[in-house]
C-alpha cells in the first residue's frame, strides 16, 4: 500500500513538474514585457518585471515617437500591432466564417445526398490531405501572383477560402450520424435540400460546427508560411509576418526584448483567451480525432 | 405497366434534383480543390521539370533538376539535418507525451490540467520561437543565467552548429507534447476497464501494468499519431525561419527551409518544386512503412 502511495506521490510530482515547465515560460514572456529593456541584465534573476513599465507596449503599439523608441532600447523602424492586430483578425475571421460555410455545403452533399461520383470525388478530396503544404504552395504563389492578389487580404485568404479536405472530412463525420428518420419526416412535410441543411442538419451539429470553427481560427491565426510569401506588405501584415519581422530589425547586439515579449504577448492573447473560454470543445474534439 | 412508368417518372426527377443540388453544395468546395489543390499539384510536378525561376517563361529541362539533386550535398545535408531534427523531436515528443498520457489517466482526469498542457500548442510558431530565443539568450537570457548559478558553462544554443537542430526539436517537443498526450489519453480511455482489473487480480503493479496491458493495446492510436506527427515533423519550417534561418552554417537547414530558400531567394523555382516532389514521395514512403511495421489498422482489442 506504501508503495502504491509512494508511487502516486512521484508521479503528481512529475506532473507538476511539466505543468511548470508549460507555464513559466509565459510567465517570463508576461513579466519580460512589462521590464524595461535596459534593467533586465541588472535584474535578472528577479521574478517580477525590472523596472515596470508599459512602455514596451506602447512602443509595438506605436505609441511612441522613434527617439523615445531608440532610448528604451527599440529601433527606429516604425512598427503598429494595432494594425497587424487588426489584420490578423481580417484573414481568421473571414477564413473561418467563408470557409466552415463551403465545407459544411460540401460535407452535406457527401453525407447525406446522392449523386454520381460521389466517392470519387471524396476520395480525391482525401487524398489532398496527404500532399505536403509545400507542394502546392509553390505553384499557389505564382498563381496568385499572376492574379495580381500580392499584398491583398484576398490573396492571403483566397487559398484556404472554399475548402480545406480536413474541415469537409470532419463536418461529414458528423453529418452521416444525423438520424435519417427526422429527415424523412421534413421532406414528407415538403421540405427540400436547402431547407433540411439550414433548419435541420446545421442546427443539430451546432456544436461540431462551432469546433471546427475555432479549430479553423486558430489556425488561420497562427499560419506563417503563406502570409509570409504573399502578404509582407504593412496594410495586410499579419501578426506572425510582423513578428518576424520586428524581429529582424531589432538590434542584434542588443535586441528590444521588453518589445518582442510585449508583441509576442498581443500575437498570443486572443488565441489564449478564445481557447480559456472554449478549451473544453476544443480538448474534447482533439480526443475525438485522436480515436477516429 | 403504365402505373408503373408514371410512377418511376417522379422518382427519376427525384433523383435529378437530388443531383443538381448535390452539385450546387459541393460546387464551392469543388472550386477551391481544384484551384488550390488539383492544379497546383499537377503544374508542381510540370515545374519540377523545367528551368522557372519566377519570372521568365521556364524552359523544359527533362530529368536535370532531379540529375542536379544527386551532387547537391546542400540537399543532401539538408535531408540529414532533418532527419537528425526528426529522430529527436518525435523521440523525445512520443516518449515524453506517454508518459504524461499516463499520468492524465491514473492520477489527474481534471479538464484543467489538459487545458494547461495544450497551451504551448494553440500558440502560433513564431511565438514560440521567439519565446524560447529570449529564454535560451547567451547573455541574460534565463536557462543560461540558470545553467551559471548551477556552475555550468553558458551555451549558445542557437549558434553552436552542435546544439542548434537539438534545441529547435526540443522547442517542438515543448509546444507539442500536450497534443500528442492527449492522443494518446483518449487511446488509453478507449481500454476497457475490466483489463486492468485481471492484471491487478494476477498481481501486476501499476508500472507493470502500463507496459504490459496500456502499451500494446494502445499500439494502433500509437502507430496513428506517431504517423501524423511524423509527417508534421517533417515540416518543420517556422521555428528555423524565426530564429536560425538554417545557420549556423547549413546547421538547421531543413529541407522546408531550403526549399523556400531555393524558391524565393534564389529564384530557383523548377529545382526547388523538384525537391519538395521528392520531399512529397519521402513522406509516402514514410507513412506506408509505418503502416507496415506497426499494423496500425488491426487492433489487439478486436
Amino acid at each position: 500500500m506504501n508503495r502504491i502511495r509512494a508511487g502516486r506521490v512521484v508521479g503528481w510530482v512529475v506532473l507538476g513538474l511539466f505543468l511548470l515547465i508549460t507555464l513559466f515560460p509565459f510567465y517570463w514572456m508576461l513579466r519580460t514585457s512589462f521590464s524595461t529593456n535596459g534593467a533586465l541584465p541588472s535584474h535578472a534573476n528577479s521574478f517580477l518585471p525590472a523596472e515596470t513599465t508599459v512602455d514596451a507596449y506602447r512602443r509595438v503599439l506605436g505609441l511612441s515617437s522613434v527617439n523615445e523608441a531608440l532610448r528604451q532600447g527599440g529601433s527606429t523602424a516604425t512598427v503598429n500591432f494595432w494594425l497587424y492586430l487588426r489584420n490578423s483578425f481580417v484573414v481568421a475571421i473571414s477564413t473561418t466564417v467563408v470557409q466552415t460555410f463551403f465545407a459544411a455545403l460540401a460535407a452535406y452533399a457527401f453525407a447525406r445526398l446522392r449523386w454520381p461520383l460521389r466517392n470519387f470525388v471524396f476520395t480525391l478530396f482525401l487524398a489532398a490531405l496527404m500532399v505536403p503544404p509545400i507542394f502546392t504552395t509553390l505553384p499557389n504563389f505564382v498563381l496568385i501572383r499572376d492574379l495580381g492578389l500580392l499584398n491583398t487580404f484576398l490573396g492571403i485568404v483566397l487559398p484556404n477560402l472554399l475548402m480545406s479536405p480536413f474541415a469537409v472530412f470532419f463536418l461529414r463525420q458528423f453529418f452521416l450520424n444525423i438520424s435519417h428518420e427526422i429527415e424523412e419526416a421534413a421532406r414528407l412535410d415538403g421540405a427540400g435540400h436547402l431547407r433540411i441543411f439550414f433548419r435541420i442538419i446545421v442546427p443539430m451539429s451546432a456544436a461540431p460546427i462551432a469546433t471546427l470553427a475555432i479549430l479553423t481560427y486558430v489556425a488561420a491565426w497562427n499560419d506563417y508560411f503563406w502570409p509570409l510569401l504573399v502578404g509582407q506588405d504593412e496594410n495586410v501584415r499579419v501578426l506572425t509576418v510582423a513578428l518576424g519581422i520586428f524581429k529582424a530589425q531589432t538590434p542584434n547586439g542588443g535586441p528590444d526584448w521588453a518589445g518582442l515579449m510585449a508583441a509576442t504577448v498581443i500575437a498570443a492573447l486572443p488565441v489564449i483567451v478564445l481557447f480559456t473560454l472554449l478549451g473544453k470543445r476544443v480538448i474534447n474534439s482533439i480526443q475525438f480525432s485522436g480515436l477516429k | 405497366m403504365t402505373l408503373t412508368r408514371a410512377a418511376r417518372r417522379p422518382l427519376l426527377r427525384e433523383r435529378r434534383r437530388e443531383t443538381l443540388y448535390a452539385i450546387a453544395f459541393v460546387l464551392p468546395a469543388a472550386i477551391g480543390f481544384v484551384a488550390f489543390y488539383l492544379t497546383p499539384a499537377i503544374r508542381g510536378v510540370w515545374l519540377s521539370f523545367t528551368s522557372y525561376d519566377l519570372f521568365t517563361p521556364g524552359e523544359f529541362v527533362g530529368g536535370a533538376n532531379y540529375a542536379k539533386v544527386v551532387d547537391d550535398h546542400v540537399f543532401w545535408n539538408a535531408l540529414l539535418v532533418t532527419l537528425e531534427y526528426v529522430v529527436v523531436n518525435i523521440g523525445l515528443q512520443t516518449a515524453v507525451a506517454l508518459l504524461l498520457a499516463a499520468l492524465m489517466q491514473r492520477l489527474a482526469r481534471s479538464m484543467v490540467i489538459r487545458g494547461i498542457l495544450l497551451v504551448p500548442y494553440m500558440v502560433s510558431g513564431v511565438v514560440v520561437a521567439l519565446l524560447w530565443q529570449w529564454l535560451l539568450d547567451y547573455q541574460i537570457g534565463i536557462v543560461n543565467n540558470a545553467l551559471d548559478f548551477v556552475g555550468l558553462p553558458r551555451q549558445s544554443f542557437f549558434g553552436d552548429p552542435a546544439l542548434a537542430i537539438v534545441t529547435v526539436a526540443l522547442i517542438n517537443v515543448w509546444k507539442s507534447m500536450g497534443y500528442t498526450a492527449l492522443l494518446l489519453f483518449a487511446g488509453l480511455q478507449a481500454i476497457p476497464k475490466d483489463v486492468y482489473e485481471a492484471a491487478a487480480i494476477d498481481g501486476a503493479s501499476e508500472v507493470k501494468a502500463f507496459w504490459r496491458v496500456s502499451l500494446p493495446l494502445l499500439r494502433p492510436v500509437l502507430a496513428l499519431v506517431l504517423i501524423v506527427s511524423l509527417i508534421g515533423s517533417f515540416q518543420i519550417f517556422d521555428t528555423i525561419a524565426v530564429t536560425t534561418k538554417g545557420g549556423p552554417v547549413n546547421a538547421t537547414r531543413v529541407i522546408y527551409y531550403y526549399i523556400y530558400d531555393l524558391a524565393f531567394n534564389r529564384y530557383d523555382f523548377g529545382y526547388a518544386s523538384a525537391i519538395a516532389l521528392i520531399l512529397f514521395v519521402i513522406l509516402l514512403g514514410v507513412t506506408l512503412v509505418q503502416l507496415r511495421l506497426t499494423r496500425a489498422n488491426r487492433s489487439d482489442l478486436a
